[in-house]
Parts: structure tokens; sequence; C-alpha cells
């Protein structure tokens, strides 16, 4: 009787830390060796983890399954040497043509949210993924009560350039939030302002909120965010403080989403190297 | 028979001929300095001209040329000011530009610097010389220069602190 209270106790408060930590997302990050690079060939070597402090891995490894790396002729190339641990994947790319360099993932899809007869939250798709066959239209029950759905994109990237800089690879697919690089990733500068601009499906996406954090961020006592806001255009310009890798996060929300959705959602992160002048 | 006085002026005017000549050239002279370091290794340098509108004539880029595969020029990004300028979109080699890494010591720069300087349109230019050396630093220094040249302002001339010496510009 008792064991079985405290089961229900256990459970209940399970969930809401599953449903504390979904609400304070976690900042995923890719992070290059170098991003500004020489020679004939050459090598660069990535950790991705997922950890707030930048840029320590101290929390879960990145899992590399859904990670693309672009090369500047927009071919897809191997990821080499990839190994998972505790706290960080780490892998390397072969820079063989010159140009720009694009790694990262990307995925949208709709999700949506309800109570069941008994009162009980549900979710689809669930974290795991949906099963095979399975739909929204068939998933999801028609008379769901307080159903929500969104339309979510994600994105996570870095940019790494052999010789002069290209744009081939940083062309937008046009789903779900993206950055356009105006100023180019693999161009910047300490004291030098940056231009970027973010889209959503395509569109300039006003109101985005924006955070840049400078690594390092274990060794001063105060995080230095960066704070800003996209334009009507969807632009912002950033200036870089000092020279070092940064980390920058986004996250922009509308109710224009495709039925059967009615909240749109994307998030965006990406590291950025800063070169000294 | 020439007398030997006649052969006095003949020499001497020749050699005032020879001079006036040469006063024309331009000499840059850069002196890379002795450090007293565990590890030395020579620096990488780069020396260009960059006018108001930051474009950019290549004067000279020291690397080290000789190893296999081109892998000397996988440090080339460590000038990275030069890279930026214009240094990642040359094909590499190009003659007369590029040459071997410079030990301690004075250095001449092969380039014709007079020709280079007569071709550009008047103004206000930089001379930069940018140094990086393995296992050591990275120095950036420039020498304002006013096109066309006056001469009676030479030389000119800037000094670095760490990776670069005194560089000059001179009438040779």
């Amino acid at each position: 009787m008792l064991s079985n209270k405290i089961l229900k106790a256990a459970i209940v408060a399970a969930t809401a830390l599953a449903i504390s930590t979904s609400a304070n997302a976690h900042r995923v990050w890719i992070k290059p060796s170098k991003t500004v690079l020489s020679g004939d060939s050459n090598y660069v070597t990535f950790d991705a983890a997922v950890s707030n402090t930048i840029f320590v891995p101290e929390h879960f490894p990145y899992r590399t399954d859904g990670l693309v790396a672009t090369g500047p002729d927009g071919n897809t190339i191997d990821l080499q040497n990839v190994s998972t641990g505790k706290y960080r994947s780490t892998f390397d790319i072969e820079l063989t043509k010159d140009g720009t360099y694009r790694i990262g993932a990307a995925s949208a899809g709709i999700r949506a949210f309800w109570r069941d007869e008994q009162g009980k939250r549900q979710m689809w798709p669930p974290r795991s993924g949906a099963a095979e066959g399975e739909t929204f239209e068939n998933a999801v029950p028609k008379n769901a009560k307080e159903l929500r759905v969104t339309y979510g994109s994600r994105r996570v990237e870095t940019f790494v350039t052999l010789g002069a800089p290209s744009n081939k690879s940083l062309a937008p697919t046009n789903k779900g939030l993206e950055l356009v690089t105006v100023t180019h990733p693999n161009d910047l500068f300490a004291t030098e302002t940056a231009t970027f601009k973010f889209i959503i499906d395509g569109e300039p996406a006003k109101g985005v909120e924006i955070e840049v954090v400078k690594g390092s961020m274990r060794y001063r006592n105060s995080s230095e965010t960066i704070t800003l806001t996209t334009n009507a255009k969807g632009e912002f310009s950033v200036t870089w403080p000092q020279a070092g890798m940064y980390f920058l996060e986004a996250s922009y929300k509308d109710d224009k989403a495709k039925a059967p959705a009615t909240e749109r959602s994307g998030n965006y992160a990406a590291v950025f190297e800063v070169l000294p002048l | 028979m020439l007398k030997l006085s006649n052969l006095i002026l003949i020499m001497t005017f020749l050699s005032c001929a020879f001079i006036a000549k040469a006063q024309d050239k331009l000499q840059l002279e850069v002196n890379i300095p002795r450090l007293q370091v565990a590890e030395y290794h020579k620096p990488y340098v780069a020396i260009w001209l960059e006018d108001s509108q930051r474009k950019v004539t290549q004067v000279a880029v020291w690397y080290d040329v000789e190893m296999e595969n081109k892998k000397g020029e996988e440090w080339l990004a460590d000038l990275r000011q030069w890279w930026r300028k214009g240094g990642r979109k040359l094909a590499l080699p190009v003659d007369g530009v590029t040459g071997a890494t410079k030990g301690p010591g004075s250095h001449v720069v092969t380039l014709d610097l007079s020709k280079l300087l007569t071709k550009q349109a008047p103004g206000q230019y930089k001379l930069r010389v940018e140094a990086a050396r393995e296992v050591g630093g990275r120095e950036l220094i420039e020498i304002p220069v006013e096109l066309p040249l006056n001469p009676s302002n030479l030389p000119l001339t800037a000094s670095g602190k760490s990776e670069l010496g005194k560089v000059q510009l001179t009438k040779n």
C-alpha cells in the first residue's frame, strides 16, 4: 500500500522533472578546432556536446547520427574517426577542396499535445519517434481534449573554410529557422561588426531572440551574454568584443503554422570563431 | 691615348650615372630579430601594400616552400591579416613574391618596389609587414606611404616589438 503511494509520488516527481528539463533546453554545440585554414588540404577536428557551460562538455555527448558535413561544392563528405564518449562526441573532416564547409544537423516536424479520457498528458510523436506508419491523422484522436499542435524546427551547425570563403554550402533550404550569413561566418574579427539574418521557412523572421556567449565561461564570473533581437527584415548585427570561439543560440515563435499545427517555432544554435585583428 | 685626368673624368661620369639610376631604386629591408628561445623556428613573413580602400598588392611571402606535398602552406593562415587581405585567394607559389623563410638578420625584398610603387595611383597607402612564428608569436606593423613618393621623405621606417625588428624603405 505505502510502497504503491511512494511509487506514485515518484512517478509524479519524475514527470515534473521531465517537463521542466524540456522547458530548460540545454545548449547543443559543435565546436571546430579552427575555422580558417590554409594548405593544399587540411583537417579539422570537432567536439560536439550538450552542455550549458560553453564549451565544457559536462552533460551529454551530442549524438552524431544526424550530422551532415557539406563541402564547398554542395556535396556531402564523410565524418572521420567518429567517437562518442561520456560527455562529448568527436569527429574529423578532411578538407580537400577550397571553400566553405557546413557541418550540422537539422530537423523539423509537428508535435501534438493533449489530454486523454483519464486527463493524462499525451504527446505525439513520443521522444522515441513515431512508430512506422503512424501519422498525425491516425495517431492523435480526432476529439482530443486541450489539443495543441506545434510545428517546430531545430538546427545546429558550424562552418569551416579552406582557402578563400565561398557561399554555396551556406545556401538556405527554406525549411525551419535558418541563418543567412550576410557577413561570411569564417571572416569574423574582434571589434568588427557582423550582420546576419534569420529566416523562417524562407521568410524573414522578425523578433528572433538571440544569445551570443563567448567560450571559456568557466573562467569568469559573469556569462557576458550578448542579447539581440532581429528587426523586421530578420536582420541583426553583433560586434564581437574579443577574439575567441562563440556560441550563438536563437529561438523564434509565431502562429503562422500550416494546419494541423497552430504554433510555429524554430531553434537554432551555431559556433563561430572570431580572430584577433 | 687617354689622359689619366680624362679617364678619371669618364669614370666619375659613369659612376655618377650609375648612382643617378640607382637613386630611383627603392629598397625594403626587413630585420628579423634573434630570439633567445628554447625552440626557434624561422617566422612566416608577409609583406603587402594596401590602399585606403584596402585594395592589396602583394610584395612578398616567406614561408616553408620546401616541405613535401605543399605541407608548408598549412600555416599560412597564421599570417591572419595577410591571409584575409588576399593571401587566401592566391594560387601559390607566386613568381617574385613567394620565397623561403629567413632567419635572424637583415633581409632585402627582391621585388622591384620602385616599379610597383610608381604603378599605383596617387594616395595614402600602408606598407604592412606581418610575421608569425611556430611556438612563438605574431606581429603586424605598418609604414604609412604617400604616393607618389617624395624621395626627401625617405627613409621610411617602422619597428616591431617582438617578432619583427626594424623595417625600412630606403633609396638604394
